[in-house]
């Protein structure tokens, strides 16, 4: 297995951990890291698979670096809307009831 | 320097900006007076696309590999003039509705600029990773929309659709890693020739990914957890945009990619997709039918019609009636659903209540609003003649075209069950009003903007042939 | 624009322009608006006058508009579509200065008359209709436009009334959109034509289409009050009595009716209806309706829903003659489509002016009424005898021709279902006649509103409208022979769906 494989293969562990994690954690700064993670991992995928003979394939590399300024822009926003929510409600968690 | 695919994007772009600098009084007029010219250039563009087909342009003269090209065809030119034409009613509605100043004013329309420039963006990107920026641009905005109001159910809300459009778009990115890994372009026009049915299972896989994390963000059932609330929550002026419009966005993408890219392997899932609409219809239309809050109501009601737009899927065929069809429901969707909320929002100013049982009497007080109310909702019932009503009639068409006659009982029960809904609220409305009921007057600008979108989405339904050649140009 | 299109736009426009502006209208524009209303009426009468004179000289009225690719909003004026037109123009400027009177005073009237344009507008619509696609357009419109009328009140009877109607009427679309759009499919848009455009298809498609045949009759069955989708005709009567009058005696079931018309000589021609064996199975339907209907009204005390019950069984006389092959048939058919809407209507102007005039609703309230208002219980006399078929009225006009129609098309049991009904009718009007008559009149009527002055028993505008009617009931008798008397043009229209010559 190249090198370019383990890093994807990686990825895409690290994309499954962080997806469960979104979805079964509860309390928000949790949830807010896994999705991180999860991103990480789609990253490493898209460095990983883009292995030109050997070298690196620069277009991804490019777009790695686009998609991690896009993710810190959503963490940020996550995370300053979970503030708002802890000091409205003082809850860190959303509930189930707060749909109606 | 005079395409005017450039300035579609740049144009919101800098009234956002203005607008935070300015504040959103003079915001909003300089947000009204851009979006008028944005309604003209997406005009343009289509005329442009009528008389010489697709084309593509280069950003900064730079072209594709190293920078990045913008295309523009038939369906993208649709939804563009759609955007435009929803965006400028709401613009002068949102004017008077946050006249008072309410808190969610003051982010308003720097991120209804953005959210502008994200979807213009969306329907003009060319190549699989663009799409992935602008969708998050998108969400973001929307997000940010949703939350503008700052009382805890909307932050709440606005998180939970958070979390959603963002495990949607990590989804849809790799996907985009793996098309990448597989085939060492994301071009769309590249990538279309080299996918067939013979696929590497990573490009399944791929699709898998980009189709469900994009079903996330149209929130097709069972994905649609998220927007009721978000929807339902916010402010009327961007519950439209966001139910007009920010859906439809990833439900466009859906379409083309299944259209181009991902034609071969699409059809596997077809009947699938189907199935979810129809699921779609039903449970949207059972919760409309239950909720006692006015503005859920609307809501749930644009879970089961984004349904509509999944039933296209098993019957896409080269007649081209299901495209058709799915095209004159997005567009007559969007129209309704706009006025619909935004006529909620009047006659939610009015009663000063968010409930049905509020609505007593306003039959007689806002005749206007409530017309508008109507006539969106006739749209949304599929009845003639308007636009949904045209929708309706070409995908029951198809159906019957391929025999495929569970999709018939589909869409004429999801009929009936809007009508329920919709006769909902109109019932309430011609109720004798209690003596003492309040009431607010609100400015008449707001009810006539309901009802030009209500009657766009009328008058949509006799005018399908020139949608239609627009939709058939350039693809 | 060439202007025979403008004139046929012009006829929809002239009940449409009229209700939107009305729409707009504050409620203490009386005058403004009574102006408009009448201004639309009878200028929608002569334009359907100039119509008719034209279309008797053969010239040709139509209008096309494509609404997408295949797919064409036709409106066109024929005979048959005059026939209709004819009778809806009549009776809405009738009914629009009953209306004017009856609701001196209410609230929401801008509401009220600008969505009574909008119904006289589908009306038209439907008449005119010029294949099925228009015809479902302006047939759902119609539905639409009548739910706030029916619910006018407000009351809680009346929402319920309002809930039974849309449910009905909604679920009949339904039915028929689904009909249309197979039609579509198998044949792509197709105008209405004489002697029907289907038998081309071949006998291939035979199954297919008695389907579609059932789905298209179900769907405008629920509109003619067909038994067992007659349910919402009684619940309607909630609705004031204008509506009453013009919608659910003639516009709304009128429109179910013509459409079963439309569907079989133009659809798919009465002979090849006939070879598909469609046509008995209607008359079948036709049949129990009527009996039915007449049955139900015996045990009605409320007079509305008493009146109500009669219409589903009347309108059922037009489908008995529509699926009674032959020409003499058809012409009784077509030619009951004016009487009964004449006569009908005539009732519910007299219903209304006891319940508005007296207070009374009951059929048991109604003792002496003939005292204190002859010339309305007058013109109520005459209708009713109409509906049973006495001589000298149109109703006898139409049982005549539909009696000889059920012989020639050796369908002898439909005469006799025809008897059954008339004796029926008989059992249920008379007694009202007699109590009006006959019986003395009570000391205090339950809620007199309007005080007898001399001769003058009640509003002007509320007695003209059923005066006029019931004269022309038994004009349409008398005057039977003349060239221009309903059943002329319902024998020229016969002539042209049959092949054979003229009965």
């Amino acid at each position: 297995m190249s090198g370019g494989m383990i890093f994807a293969g990686a990825g895409a562990v690290l994309f499954t951990m962080g997806l469960v994690g979104v979805v079964l954690i509860g309390p928000l700064l949790r949830r807010i890291l896994a999705f991180n993670v999860m991103g990480s991992g789609a990253f490493l995928v898209l460095v990983g698979l883009a292995q030109r003979d050997g070298g690196a394939d620069p277009v991804p590399q490019a777009m790695v670096l686009t998609g991690i300024v896009v993710a810190v822009a959503s963490t940020a926003l996550a995370l300053a809307l979970a503030r708002r929510l802890h000091r409205l409600t003082g809850r860190t968690t959303l509930s189930a009831t707060d749909d109606d | 320097m005079t395409d005017p695919i450039a300035w579609l994007i740049l144009l919101p772009l800098f009234w956002a900006t203005a607008a935070f600098l300015l504040g959103p009084g003079r915001g909003a007029r300089l947000a009204i007076a851009a979006l008028l010219a944005q309604c003209g250039l997406a005009l343009q563009l289509a005329a442009d696309v009528i008389d010489g087909g697709a084309r593509t342009h280069a950003v900064g003269g730079w072209g594709a590999p190293l920078g990045i090209d913008l295309a523009v065809g038939g369906l993208s030119a649709l939804m563009l003039v759609l955007t435009q034409a929803i965006a400028l009613p709401l613009a002068v509605y949102a004017r008077a509705y946050f006249a008072d100043g309410a808190p969610a004013v003051r982010y308003f329309w720097t991120l209804t600029g953005f959210l502008l420039a994200g979807l213009n963006a969306l329907f003009l990107a060319a190549d699989l990773f663009n799409l992935y920026v602008t969708l998050e641009l998108v969400g973001l905005a929307a997000v940010g929309l949703v939350a503008a109001g700052g009382s805890a159910r909307q932050v709440a809300a606005a998180l939970r659709y958070l979390f959603a459009a963002l495990v949607g778009s990590v989804m849809y990115l790799l996907g985009v890693a793996l098309i990448y890994g597989a085939h060492g372009t994301v071009s769309l026009q590249t990538l279309a020739p080299l996918v067939d049915a013979r696929a590497p299972a990573a490009v399944w896989i791929a699709c898998g990914l980009m189709l469900a994390g994009l079903m996330l963000k149209t929130a097709i059932f069972p994905f649609h957890y998220w927007l009721p609330p978000a929807h339902g929550g916010a402010p009327a002026p961007v519950s439209a945009l966001l139910s007009a419009l920010v859906v439809k966005a990833s439900f466009y993408l859906i379409l083309r990619l299944s259209l181009e890219v991902f034609a071969p392997l699409a059809a596997t899932a077809a009947t699938a997709l189907g199935l979810l609409g129809a699921a779609a219809i039903a449970w949207g239309s059972w919760q409309a039918l239950r909720t006692v809050h006015i503005k859920m109501l609307v809501a749930w009601s644009t879970v089961a019609q984004l349904g509509y737009l999944f039933l296209v899927f098993p019957l896409l065929a080269p007649d081209g009636l299901a495209l058709q069809a799915g095209v004159m429901q997005a567009i007559a969707h969007g129209l309704a659903k706009a006025a619909m909320f935004a006529a909620v929002g009047v006659l939610m100013l009015a009663t000063g209540r968010d409930t049905l049982e509020g609505l007593a009497g306003v039959a007689g007080r806002m005749p206007l609003t409530l017309f508008a109310f109507g006539l969106a909702g006739v749209t949304l019932m599929g009845l003639p003649p308007s636009g949904g009503f045209l929708a309706k009639w070409l995908l029951i068409e198809a159906a019957l075209t391929h025999g495929q006659w569970g999709w018939v009982a589909v869409v004429i029960a999801g009929g009936l069950l809007a009508a329920a809904y919709v006769f909902r609220v109109l019932r309430q409305a011609f109720l004798l009003a209690p003596a003492d009921s309040p009431f607010h007057p609100v400015p008449r600008s707001m009810e006539w903007t309901a009802f030009v979108l209500a009657t766009a989405s009328m008058l949509l339904g006799l005018q399908g042939v020139e949608l239609m050649s627009l939709l058939a140009a350039g693809s | 624009m060439a202007l025979n299109e403008a004139l046929i736009l012009a006829i929809l426009a002239s009940s449409l322009v009229p209700g939107l502006i009305i729409f707009v209208l504050a409620e203490s524009r009386i005058r403004l608006r009574t102006t408009l209303n009448l201004f639309g009426a009878v200028a929608k009468l002569i334009l359907v006058g100039v119509l008719l004179a034209g279309v008797s000289a053969g010239e040709i009225y139509g209008f096309r508009h494509t609404v997408l690719p295949g797919l064409d909003l036709v409106v066109k004026a024929d005979a048959l579509a005059l026939l209709f037109a004819t009778l809806s123009a009549v009776l809405w400027l009738f009914t629009t200065l009953y209306a004017i009177g009856y609701l001196e005073g209410s609230p929401h009237r801008s509401r009220f008359f600008g969505f009574f344009s909008l119904c006289v507008t589908a009306t038209m619509g439907i008449a005119m209709a010029g294949n099925l696609f228009t015809f479902f357009v302006f047939y759902e419109l119609l539905t639409l436009a009548t739910y706030p009328l029916v619910v006018h009140r407000g009351t809680p009877q009346a929402m319920r009334g309002g809930t039974v109607y849309l449910a009905y009427t909604l679920g009949g679309g339904a039915l028929l959109l689904t009909g249309i759009v197979w039609l579509h499919g198998l044949t792509g848009s197709v105008d209405f034509a004489h002697g029907g455009y289907l038998s081309a298809l071949g006998p291939d498609y035979g199954g297919q289409l008695q389907f579609v045949f059932l789905l298209l009759i179900a769907g405008v069955g629920v509109k003619a009050a067909l038994v067992p989708l007659h349910g919402w005709l009684p619940q309607a009567m909630v609705a004031p009595a204008p509506v009453s009058a013009l919608l659910h005696a003639v516009a709304v079931v009128k429109a179910g009716a013509f459409g079963v018309e439309r569907i079989v000589y133009e659809v798919y021609g009465v002979e090849f209806a006939q070879s598909l064996d469609l046509l008995t199975p209607l008359a079948a339907v036709a049949a129990v309706t009527i009996v039915w209907g007449s049955f139900r009204a015996l045990f009605q005390n409320d007079l509305k829903k008493r009146l109500a019950y009669s219409t589903v069984s009347q309108v059922s006389y037009i489908v008995l003659g529509t699926a009674l092959f032959g020409p003499v048939g058809t012409v009784g058919g077509l030619v009951h489509l004016v009487h009964q809407g004449i006569m009908k209507i005539t009732l519910f102007f007299c219903a209304g002016n006891y319940a508005e005039t007296l207070g009374v609703h009951k059929v048991s309230e109604l003792d002496g009424a003939g005292r204190r208002m002859p010339l309305t219980t007058l013109a109520f006399s005459i209708a009713a005898l109409g509906m049973m078929g006495a001589p000298l009225t149109a109703g006898a006009v139409s049982k005549a021709w539909l009696l000889d129609g059920a012989a020639e098309a050796g369908m002898h049991w439909a005469g006799w279902v025809l008897w059954t009904s008339s004796v029926l009718n008989a059992a249920y009007f008379l007694p009202i006649l007699w109590r009006a008559w006959a019986r003395p009149a009570p000391a205090v009527w339950p809620e007199e509103r309007v005080p007898a002055r001399g001769r003058i028993e009640t509003l002007w505008l509320l007695l003209l409208p059923p005066l006029a009617t019931a004269i022309m009931t038994i004009a349409a008798a008398v005057f039977a022979d003349s060239a221009w008397s309903p059943l002329a043009w319902a024998r020229l229209i016969a002539a042209r769906e049959y092949s054979g010559a003229m009965p």
